[in-house]
């Protein structure tokens, strides 16, 4: 076995019956764990299940109630982040928290720049140990380039970054691959084998079961903040980890129902955006689920923008249900029974400090209205539905959304676009940081709305997911639209393939 | 409610709590603030105020600020003071201000929409061209002589009691605006522009939009201002209501409307107009120099500023107790 036994060497890291609560909320219910060298272990359990406020735990964010935090053995007393990061542990939380004004270098070096004489920083060095980070992950970002305005997969690159440029001895990573697809997690999953063999004790939370298969050795499950198990994971199955993190059997993933396509609901034609996307065409019908597919940067995510009119299009036009939309203008896109998912809930899906129902109102302030005037009542019980449909976990609908989990949020978001009843609906990775049974259970909905004639177009980093929900599947590369593969040929290679442009579609 | 709302409802209170302790004290300590025409002064002076902070509440509340206010009505009291002189009708010229306000205001919102400059920049800039534009209009010249049904009206009392005829219209705008930031679409947009942009556009809200709107509101009640004050103090000069734009910020901010928007009510803003409007007055009958008011004015606004995030502060220290005082936690040793 590759890792230790309890009797064997003291942890590196761990808990020791911890508690946490916010207000009403139990958070953590006497959880215990520990972390020892040269394992990945992973963190399994539903959304609002405490997954998140155990490394804020950790990691000296959040300071216990009762129990302790033991670092070698010892009991610690982190007081921020700041103490964790001198102790040699390196943390990626679940929603990037980069300075949006300093380059992708600074905010990796972020107070700890190489210095030449005198104190000034050294800007040559800041940026070629930036290079070799991206190198590393095998990936192409610009160390200059400012953090504003990159994509969530870019963001969550740029923490991996930060993370690895610490000489951590134990690194701790939430959620890190939500938003990457097939190769960046492999060559994430590659830099942590390594950290491994040097000894690294890492602790990694992911709600695509497969990575936690092929990456960790062992497993430690919450189920509503209590500890479940703590267990290897060979001769595991998924079916056991969902078991354990849920407390029951699961539905089918993917429950496609069949649908027969009907009228053309979304034409895009000849749609150009200057150094972003070039000449993409498609059509989404009434009834169908159609997956756009492709690498982080492709640019699937700029398309849907232009499309809803978030960013203007430099050339190319854009129908939904055979009207034209105009170039730029979101709220005219809804008026036409378009609704965008975005990628970035919490900067672009959500207004944090306001409350659930007022979230979820947002796009409703049209439409509930009585003589001019918010219609309260109304606004509360369509939000109160759509939180239901979609078991958002909360204590109250009016409390701020910055008091939920992260699969929650998403779940809010979720909400607030479905309940416009929109005719054409794009999803811009609707499941990201959403636990096993609630995906299940979107992509229920998702199928029943095409099955009530919504077209849906469906932007996922998560290839499974894809390939389960889609009638067809569309392909980026580079900015282009290299393949269109229908259901029954659609294959992780084929679409592989066509995403890193070696494919002749 | 939301946390955020019981915060600033909170703070809400303490503004409304210190309006009343100071009203009570200045009753009860300071000679000559209790007699009617005291009290009518006190509200026909802050007057002026109130009704700026009303489309200022709703700026600040939607992350935008407008300091060329008090320009605006300073021009607006020139043109009417020019247009007079030429022997045109009250009646033909106030309509014309309050088109040159709204004009005011577009120019503010269309910088600060079409180019993307920040409104703090464009209407300090604005300050200086609209009170400039003013001078230029009226000179050193100071108009008096309009007709006296209009200065009765600015000037007078309803019947015997304290409070100035034209506080009756000033409550009608502060109930449709406390309607349309806390009741409408509308007011709701610009809570959710101020607190996060982005998503407010994502949402489908026309930022843009909104927040030219709300220049133009304030570019109007800003020259509505102007002709207010040309005729409740009988004279139309191009300096008219110089610094009222700090007094403005400083009771808006008072009232707990967050500076970097999203948050606020406009019953806080008001509180925070009139306290300082009693702070001002009582300062004046205690022959405190227009000087060290302005000092005081100065202070109160950083105060302002810092007063709800130390509220905020002490109300999260609270919640932490109320925790750490739960049964689950108090197993756990002090630390
Ligand atoms: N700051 C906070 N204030 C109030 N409640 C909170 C706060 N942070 C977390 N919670 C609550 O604590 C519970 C656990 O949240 P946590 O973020 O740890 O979940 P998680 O396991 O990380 O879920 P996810 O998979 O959705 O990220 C949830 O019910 C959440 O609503
Ligand atoms: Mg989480």
């Amino acid at each position: 076995m590759t890792y230790p036994s309890d009797a064997g060497p003291t942890p590196v890291l761990s808990l020791k019956d911890v508690s946490k609560s916010f207000g009403a909320v139990r958070a953590l219910r006497d959880v215990s764990l520990e972390l020892f060298r040269g394992e990945v272990h992973a963190l399994a359990g539903e959304n609002g299940a405490g997954k998140s406020t155990l490394i804020k735990t950790l990691a000296g964010v959040h300071r216990p109630d009762a129990g302790q935090v033991l670092l070698d053995g010892e009991p610690v007393l982190f007081h921020g982040p700041g103490d964790a990061r001198d102790a040699g542990i390196a943390v990626i939380y679940q929603e990037p928290t980069l300075f949006p004004d300093l380059s992708i270098a600074e905010n990796i070096f972020m107070g700890r720049q190489p210095r030449r004489a005198l104190g000034r920083i050294d800007h040559k060095a800041t940026h070629s140990a930036t290079l070799a980070l991206m190198q590393r992950l095998g990936v192409e970002l610009d160390p200059d380039r400012p953090a504003r305005g990159l994509s969530i997969a870019d963001q969550q690159i740029v923490e991996i970054a930060k993370a690895l440029s610490f000489e951590a001895r134990v690194l701790i990573m939430d959620e890190p691959t939500a938003a990457l697809t097939g190769s960046e997690v492999a060559r994430l999953f590659g830099v942590v084998r390594t950290l491994r063999e040097q000894g690294a004790a890492v602790l990694f939370i992911s709600h695509r079961l497969e990575e936690i298969f092929q990456i960790c050795q062992r497993v430690t499950t919450l189920r509503d903040g209590a500890w479940i198990a703590s267990e290897p994971i060979d001769g595991m199955t998924e079916d056991d980890l969902v078991r354990r993190m849920v407390g029951r059997d699961l539905d089918e993933l993917y429950p496609k129902q069949d649908v027969r396509p009907g009228e053309v609901a979304l034409s895009v034609r000849r749609l150009t955006r200057e150094g972003v996307f070039t000449d993409v065409s498609f059509e989404v019908r009434h009834g169908e689920i159609v997956g756009l597919a492709g690498l982080v940067g492709a640019g699937r995510t700029e398309v849907a923008r232009a499309v809803f009119g978030i960013d203007r299009w430099d050339a190319g036009e854009v129908e939904v249900q055979g009207r034209k939309l105009t170039n730029g203008a979101p709220s005219t896109a809804m008026a036409s029974g378009l609704a965008l998912v975005p990628e970035d809930r919490r900067a672009q899906g959500l207004v944090m400090d306001m409350s659930i129902e007022r979230n979820i109102g947002l796009t409703g302030l049209r439409t509930t209205v009585k003589a001019g005037l918010v219609d309260r009542g109304a606004e509360r019980s369509r939000s109160l539905d759509w939180a239901v449909k979609l078991q958002v976990k909360y204590a109250r609908i009016a409390d701020t959304v910055n008091t939920l989990s992260g699969g929650n949020q998403q779940k809010v978001v979720l909400a607030k676009w479905l309940a416009t009843g929109p005719r054409v609906l794009i999803v811009d990775e609707p499941t990201r940081g959403i636990d096993v049974g609630t995906k299940a259970e979107v992509h229920r909905l998702l199928s029943e709305l095409a099955a009530d004639g919504v077209a849906v177009l469906m932007i996922s980093s998560d290839l499974p997911e894809i390939l389960g929900m889609a009638d067809r599947v569309l392909v980026m590369h580079e900015g282009r639209l290299t393949a269109e593969i229908p259901r029954s040929e659609a294959t992780e290679e084929s679409v592989m393939a066509a995403a890193t442009g070696r494919a002749a579609a | 409610m939301p946390e955020s709302l019981t915060r600033a409802v909170r703070w809400d209170t303490v503004v409304g709590a210190l309006l009343i302790v100071l009203l009570l004290l200045s009753f009860s300590t300071v000679d000559g603030f209790g007699n009617a025409l005291n009290l009518s002064f006190l509200i026909g002076n802050t007057l002026p105020i109130a009704l700026i902070a009303l489309p200022m509440t709703l700026l600040v509340v939607s992350g935008e600020i407008d300091l060329s206010v008090a320009s605006t009505a300073g021009l607006s009291g020139s043109v009417m003071g020019a247009l007079w002189n030429q022997g045109m009708t009250i009646e033909t010229i106030i309509p014309i201000c309050l088109l040159l306000g709204v004009v005011c205001g577009l120019v503010n919102g269309l910088l600060v929409t079409r180019l993307g400059l920040p409104s703090l920049a464009v209407t300090i800039g604005t300050l200086a061209a609209y009170r400039g534009i003013a001078q230029i209009i009226l000179g050193s010249d100071a108009v008096t002589d309009f007709p006296t049904q209009y200065l009765d009206f600015a000037a007078g009392r309803i019947g015997d009691t304290f409070i100035p005829q034209a506080f009756l219209p000033f409550v009608v705008l502060l109930a449709i605006a406390v309607v349309a930031l806390h009741a409408t679409p509308f007011g709701r947009s610009l809570f959710a522009i101020g607190a996060n942009e982005e998503a407010a556009r994502f949402a489908g809200i026309r930022v843009k939009r909104h927040k030219l709107i709300l220049f133009t509101v304030t570019g109007l009640m800003a020259s509505l201002t102007g002709i207010f004050w040309a005729l409740h103090y009988a004279s139309a000069r191009y300096d008219n209501a110089t610094g009222l734009e700090l007094s403005v910020v400083a009771a808006v901010l008072l009232g707990g409307i967050d500076f970097d928007g999203g948050k606020g009510t406009l019953g806080g803003a008001i509180a925070g107009v009139f306290l300082l409007g009693a702070l001002q007055n009582v300062m004046s009958l205690q022959d405190v120099s227009a000087q060290s008011q302005i000092v005081v004015t100065g202070v109160l606004l950083v105060l302002s500023v810092l007063g709800p995030r130390v509220a905020r502060q002490i109300s999260v220290a609270r919640a932490g107790r109320r925790a750490a005082s739960t049964p689950t936690s108090s197993l756990s040793s002090p630390s």
